[in-house]
């Protein structure tokens, strides 16, 4: 499971980061350097543990499905990079 | 007027009913004393005085009308994660620097119905994550009782600001320790309520299935009042809980005979500064004097909590972190090169190191072929941290320990090693991943004249239990009554 550059560059396409080569270098050694001190979780033996996936203590609430007043679309689109009409402006991405 | 600054929040409660002064007179002087030390300290990333005035005002005219109310008329400050309608709110990002909030936070829409008066957005470590607030990219905050020391973070600027009489309260938010440790730093009281105490919506996430809101402020029983008001079931966030809120500010008298203090040995190894470990020996001896008892626990799996948590909130990161993207909101960099460029140029110039360094490793520990081996592993780990404090409250009523392992630390000394940084939240960190209550209280000082903190850890919805313990103590001491000099 080491890691090597191929491998930061893929976590980095996955995330979609455009890092630098020395962006690259940078975290290869700060991940292994990390991931060395959390390799002291290979002492603990979880077989048969249950993954803690629900903090709540008495689970989650539910409700009705019903329609409220949220923001409006055009306090939505205030924040928007870039916008036409009620629209986000994207670039083209179908050809 | 300058030493009104310096009143508690109930105090300037109980004098603003007594109508000794205005909410508007009160919030001048904080205006005053916030342009006075400001230039020393930046707490605020957003600073609103008008819109302080314009809440002053409002608050006076209900007064005028009969209101009455804890937080009627007090000026607060909130960190700049929780979202106020109208105003910036940054995260401490680039990605979000011209970012206004469309609504109002749930925690923010309670204290404005409670009459509160918001002086401004205060500086913390970027989207939270961090524990030095060096990680803003705006620049950091600094420690009042000292301009060469971190206020520690990710809550920096809300305990600086706090810390400094800069506003009677403010609102952290807590995910792995960040409204306790720079509590600890600055020398004022944190809490990080139970997981699902506080609704979260309207708090821009970091990882949801440890972020918590909580108050900061210079008493406890400031603390109890803010937690009252926030506190509670919101339908806009489905994990905040339906259990009843109790109402904290009335309950701190409670007796500490027979109230039961478990020190888990792992606390109070190697690496703990010796002046913390006594101050932290010295609280303990008080609370034995007055009739409490105290036990020595293990938390076995404490060792593990760091990577536990680095893991699993790093994971949860990642994918809370995918929503900036340029495309709804927030910077966008490189839309000529097309869509996929788009993302990964706005996010290589949006997010700072650290937040690029943690999205990395939550991606990591997420990604085909290391998810067992990392996230899943993780989500055990969890689970035994969470049944080591099961086991420790059958016996036990509050686990006790320091909160940092050393007091605030220089600017700069340990942003070169991210680990190094990782480790300040050793002890904060294990409450987060068991979802329990937990607090910070001022203890003392180092011989640099820095606080210390002792952290109080209660059962889930327990926070009446160590709020009432907290006051006692700081009512026979007179810690909160020391402040800086700026």
């Amino acid at each position: 499971m080491a890691l090597d550059l191929d491998v930061v560059r893929n976590i980095a396409h996955l995330a979609r980061l455009e890092l630098t080569p020395e962006e690259e270098q940078l975290y290869l050694a700060q991940l292994e350097h990390i991931l060395g001190y959390f390799s002291r979780l290979d002492e603990v033996d979880t077989t048969g543990v249950e993954p803690a996936t629900d903090l709540c203590v008495k689970g989650t609430e539910f409700r009705d499905d019903v329609v409220t007043n949220s923001p409006s679309v055009e306090d939505w689109l205030a924040n928007a990079p870039s916008r036409r009409e009620r629209f986000f402006r994207v670039p083209k991405i179908i050809e | 007027m300058s030493e009104l600054v310096w009143l508690s929040l109930a105090e300037a409660a109980e004098r603003l009913e007594r109508r000794e002064f205005s909410s508007v007179e009160l919030t001048e002087a904080v205006l005053r004393h916030i342009e006075a030390t400001e230039p020393k300290l930046h707490c605020f990333l957003t600073y609103t005085p008008e819109l302080a005035l314009a809440d002053a005002r409002a608050a006076d005219e209900r007064r005028s009308r009969g209101e009455t109310g804890p937080l009627l008329g007090i000026p607060l400050a909130i960190k700049d994660v929780i979202l106020v309608r109208g105003v910036r709110t940054t995260a401490g990002s680039k990605i979000l620097e011209n970012f206004i909030a469309p609504y109002d936070a749930t925690v923010i829409r309670r204290l404005r119905e409670a009459g509160a008066v918001f002086l401004g957005k205060l500086n913390c470590d970027e989207f939270a994550m961090g524990s030095s607030t060096e990680n803003s990219a705006f620049g950091p905050t600094r420690n009042p009782w000292n301009l060469d020391r971190v206020p520690g973070g990710s809550s920096g600027g809300s305990a600086a600001a706090v810390a400094a009489g800069q506003c009677f309260a403010s609102l952290g938010t807590d995910t792995g320790g960040s409204i306790r440790q720079p509590a600890a730093c600055c020398g004022i009281v944190g809490v990080k309520p139970t997981y699902g105490r506080v609704s979260r919506y309207g708090l821009i996430a970091y990882a949801s299935s440890f972020d918590q809101i909580g108050p900061m402020t210079r008493t406890v029983r400031d603390s109890a009042l803010l937690l009252e008001a926030i506190a509670g079931h919101d339908a806009h966030d489905a994990t905040s809980s339906a259990e009843p809120v109790r109402p904290y500010a009335w309950e701190l008298d409670q007796p500490l005979a027979g109230l039961r203090l478990a020190l888990p040995r792992e606390c109070f190894g190697e690496g703990l500064q010796n002046e913390v470990r006594t101050a932290v020996e010295r609280v303990v001896a008080w609370f034995q004097d007055q009739g409490a008892s105290v036990h020595e626990i293990s938390l076995p799996h404490s060792r593990y909590a760091i990577p536990t948590y680095y893991l699993v909130a790093t994971a949860e990161a990642s994918s809370n972190l995918a929503r900036y993207d340029g495309v709804r909101y927030g910077l966008r960099v490189g839309e000529e090169h097309g869509l996929l460029t788009m993302y990964g140029r706005t996010r290589a110039r949006g997010f700072g190191a650290e937040v690029k360094r943690r999205i990395m490793l939550g991606t990591y520990a997420l990604s085909a072929g290391y998810y067992d081996a990392y996230y899943l592993k993780g989500l055990k780990l969890r689970t035994l941290v969470r049944r080591d404090f099961e086991a420790a409250f059958t016996d036990a009523d509050i686990v006790v320990t320091p909160t940092a392992p050393t007091t605030a630390f220089r600017l700069g000394e340990r942003t070169a090693d991210p680990l190094q940084m990782y480790l300040s939240d050793i002890f904060t960190i294990s409450a987060n991943l068991a979802g329990l209550p937990a607090l910070s209280l001022p203890c003392g000082f180092d011989d640099q004249g820095l606080p210390i903190g002792i952290q109080l850890i209660g059962r889930p919805f327990e926070e009446d239990r160590i709020l009432a313990a907290a006051h006692a103590y700081e009512q026979a001491h007179d810690w909160a009554r020391q402040h800086p000099n700026l």
